[in-house]
């Protein structure tokens, strides 16, 4: 049975995600819930909600405690916090703070919410099923290990009744061969969308610790979103700087490398992959490339383009390319990618300023429900 | 009650007529209890209530239910007792408690029964204040149906903001000095006039004449005119007697005080109230209740009520040790002139005039004290001394908790600060028209402690949008009086 409570918890997880919601843009910026993340939920760190009223100001307030130490001696910690012995402990004199679990999909559900995101339509793959079977319906034959015990016996004392052979004083039921029932399946259906996104990065030297955490922040909230747009969600990492090569999460966000930067090693190796693993028509395909816009040559630029036009396109639902801005980097590629694919709805074009150009950045990549 | 109440194993019932037998002829006296055994959850739930096992609905409960219960899967903390002062009194076991554990729940409550009965206090409370809380959920329910739930949570929010502004002598005093007059409205009655007839009334009651007596008039009713005549402590009271308040407002408002005035003694007693009945546990159970194999468990868990972890004071320990430190002294002696006076040392540790009334005093102290004179009049030098007591505050300076002194003054003092007014600053409505412009006027009793700002400004505009006009309070902020205005949208800091 359901307690009482429930409907004050509900409540109470209302005004959380409300609160959530205020300050999701703070927290975007400061990278605060990543690492905050378990399996299928994410601990939110909140200021402690309360109802005000007339109470002194806790840091003129004395409190009696006891034990050893002398005048000057610091609390040890803790202490403070309900060192008096009245009146209602713990509020004072420290502020709380409450820390809230959400799951990733009411996450992804209050950023969709605050960032206006579109809801995206999986491509025209509906003939990709998962099939299901249940038990559920009810035949004569089967094996005998299916047997609906009950039903067989209700069809024998149906019978037994029908030919008068039934005797309430000595209820004795025998089935025999066409009284039995057994269970049987049914198959179901359900359209099934799996999505795998490449995230692509520059780890050259002019990328700085800060612009790759600007790109860790940034992965975090595309991939809470996209998992709850998809049943299935794969991500697959790939680190450049002259040459490219795949990495897994850990090492994507860590590497440091101090050679040149040839994007297009990225894009090869991506292609490859997708034609390895993940033909398009099975797949919802994301590219994400970020990188401090710094290219070898103009002629590795152009080739990107070609590549991009002939063969990523063709198979991806978005190409997102987000140019973290560096104090080395010439920020070219983004104009080169400008002119060739301005509007192409296949490819989302992004320059993040710093941080707080995080939010803007991520709506530019999932503002077109793609 | 969430679930049918199970009704309590025999066992227990048994357990609960040796318990009740031995603290009767203790001389306990209590209400009838009625023991329910509760699951965890349903623990946590009724304690999130505040002991009820149904309140009106709130977010709040639900966010003390979640903390709750999380402490508990953490492992951090289990509720043993709980119980609500109400005639019958209900009180609560945890389903898979161990025998022993009910036994000393079982004591522990009706101490704790005994105290609601008899002190002084919990005289004026409420004894069907279960029926009374459903009622008010009801009540609430019943608005938020009709009103939206959204309306209704955001002024029962402000009302609780308030809840702490409540007279607590009102219920002590006579029912005729409760409420406060309303203004009497300004009165379009005649002015007194010399008898006259019509055309000759311009002469013998001149113009002028009539004007001196509208001054006249104006002037003696002008003191009338501010009200609340006399100061008023009880500032929920006020606000339902004079705010602009809409039927289910006022019902609101109202409850909200109900339930304040209900649990303001549990507040003002809390040191007490625990002492007594770890006082009386103790003494039941070590010397008529306990079986010898349970004495080990037994000693576990008493350990465990009555520890003190890193410096805090523990209200069970203090006042156990209070009320067993009244009885040696009462039993001994140690009290009145000549042992004040007395300055020698051996003779002080030798003291002993077998007067034995101890146990009757203790009795006496239930009755007729609470926490703030409990340990204004029995917290001596040498309890202090021997139980290692400090007072601590906020150092700016270093930005961190300090022991402050170990001098008897000033802890004790640091104690009964924080237990006058239960620790709650003192404030009263001085003026319901102030300025003349319909504003709210409250004053601090300032004492030495400053408001604290932040949540000052947010109360004020609670009050702000239930007076429905600007509300002020005077009170002092760094030694300076300053007067803050709230308006409902902002807040202003004026010099008074």
């Amino acid at each position: 049975m359901a307690l009482r409570i429930e409907q004050d918890r509900a409540r109470f997880r209302q005004i959380i995600r409300g609160r959530v919601r205020q300050n999701l843009r703070k927290y975007i910026a400061k990278g605060e819930l990543i690492g905050r993340q378990g399996k299928d939920v994410v601990t939110v760190p909140l200021p402690e909600i309360h109802l005000p009223r007339f109470r002194f100001d806790p840091k003129q307030q004395q409190g009696v405690g006891r034990g050893k130490g002398r005048p000057g001696d610091p609390l040890s910690p803790g202490e403070e916090e309900e060192g008096e012995g009245a009146g209602e402990a713990g509020d004072r004199p420290g502020e709380h703070t409450l820390e809230e679990e959400l799951t990733i999909a009411e996450l992804a559900e209050i950023l969709g919410e605050e960032l206006a995101l579109p809801r995206i339509e999986p491509r025209g793959r509906h003939e990709i099923r998962s099939s299901k079977y249940r038990l559920t319906s009810v035949r004569r034959t089967g094996p005998e290990s299916l047997r609906h015990f009950k039903r067989t016996f209700k069809e024998a004392l149906k019978r037994q009744i029908a030919s008068g052979l039934y005797d309430p004083r000595r209820p004795l039921i025998i089935p025999v061969r066409q009284d039995k029932r057994y269970r049987s399946w049914k198959h179901t259906t359900e359209p099934f969308s799996a999505a795998v996104i490449l995230y692509m990065m520059d780890v050259s030297g002019s990328m700085g610790d800060e612009q790759k955490e600007i790109v860790r922040i940034e992965s975090f909230w595309i991939d809470t979103w996209l998992r709850s747009q998809y049943q299935g969600l794969v991500s697959r990492y790939i680190i450049h700087d002259a040459t490219a090569r795949e990495v897994d999460r850990d090492t994507f966000f860590r590497t440091k490398e101090s050679g040149g930067t040839i994007i297009s090693s990225a894009y090869k190796l991506a292609l490859e992959i997708l034609e390895a693993d993940y033909p398009s028509a099975e797949w919802n395909v994301y590219l994400l490339h970020f990188s401090d816009g710094d290219n070898w040559s103009s002629e590795d630029s152009h080739e990107c383009v070609k590549l991009l036009q002939d063969e990523l396109l063709p198979r991806a639902n978005l190409f997102g390319y987000g140019q973290v801005r560096s104090p080395y980097g010439s920020g070219q590629f983004i104009k080169d990618l400008r002119e060739a694919f301005d509007d192409d709805e296949r490819v989302a074009l992004s320059e993040i300023e710093d941080r707080d150009g995080i939010v803007g950045s991520i709506q530019d990549f999932l503002g077109k429900g793609r | 009650m969430p679930a049918k109440p199970s009704a309590l194993p025999r066992y227990l019932r048994e357990i609960q007529a040796e318990v009740e037998q031995v603290a009767r002829e203790a001389g306990l006296d209590f209400f009838p209890v009625i023991f329910e055994i509760l699951t965890y959850e349903e623990m946590n739930m009724v304690a999130a209530y505040g002991g009820f096992p149904t309140r009106y609905p709130h977010w709040r409960w639900g966010m003390e239910y979640r903390r709750l219960a999380k402490s508990y899967s953490y492992g951090l903390h289990k509720i043993y007792e709980m119980v609500i002062n109400n005639n019958p009194c209900y009180a609560y076991l945890l389903e898979g408690n161990s025998t022993l554990e009910h036994k000393l729940v079982m004591a522990h409550v009706l101490a704790h029964c005994d105290f609601f009965k008899h002190n002084a206090w919990f005289a004026p409370t409420n004894r069907k204040m279960m029926d009374e809380m459903a009622n008010h959920a009801t009540q609430v329910q019943r608005a938020m149906d009709r009103y939206g739930v959204e309306t209704v949570e955001q002024f029962l929010d402000h009302c609780l903001s308030l809840e702490n502004l409540i007279d607590p002598a009102l219920p002590f005093a006579p029912r005729s000095a409760r409420p406060s007059e309303p203004p009497e409205a300004p009165q379009a009655e005649e002015l007194p006039r010399l008898p006259a007839k019509p055309y000759m009334d311009s002469f013998i009651n001149p113009r002028e004449y009539l004007e001196q007596q509208r001054r006249s008039r104006a002037e003696r009713q002008a003191p009338a005119r501010k009200f609340p005549a006399e100061p008023q402590r009880d500032v929920l009271l006020f606000l339902l007697e004079h705010a602009p308040l809409e039927r289910w407002q006022q019902n609101i408002l109202s409850l909200v005080r109900d339930e304040a005035y209900y649990f303001l003694p549990q507040g003002r007693t809390k040191i007490m109230n625990e002492g007594w009945a770890t006082y009386w546990h103790s003494e039941l159970m070590t010397k008529r209740l306990l079986k010898a194999s349970e004495v080990i468990d037994y000693a576990d868990h008493a350990s465990m009520v009555t520890a003190t972890s890193g410096g805090r004071l523990n209200p069970y320990k203090l006042g156990l040790e209070l009320f067993r430190d009244i009885e040696e002294r009462w039993n001994a002696g140690r009290f009145g002139k000549e042992w004040e006076e007395c300055q020698r040392m051996e003779d002080r540790q030798c003291w002993d005039r077998k007067l034995g009334l101890g146990r009757e005093k203790i009795f006496q102290v239930r009755a007729s004290h609470n926490d703030l004179t409990f340990l204004d009049e029995f917290l001596t030098l040498d309890f202090c001394v021997e139980h290692d007591l400090f007072s601590f505050g906020y150092n700016a300076r270093n930005k961190r908790w300090e022991i402050v002194s170990r001098e008897f003054a000033d802890v004790k003092a640091a104690l009964l600060q924080q237990l006058t007014n239960g620790g709650q600053p003192i404030i009263h409505v001085a003026d319901g028209n102030f300025e003349n412009r319909g504003e709210l006027l409250l004053v601090h009793r300032h004492e030495g402690l400053d408001l604290d700002p932040a949540w000052s400004a947010e109360t004020l505009a609670a009050l702000a949008r239930i007076w429905s006009r600007p509300a002020n309070i005077v009170t002092e902020r760094e030694g300076k009086s300053v007067r803050l205005r709230h308006d409902g949208h902002e807040l202003k800091t004026f010099d008074a």
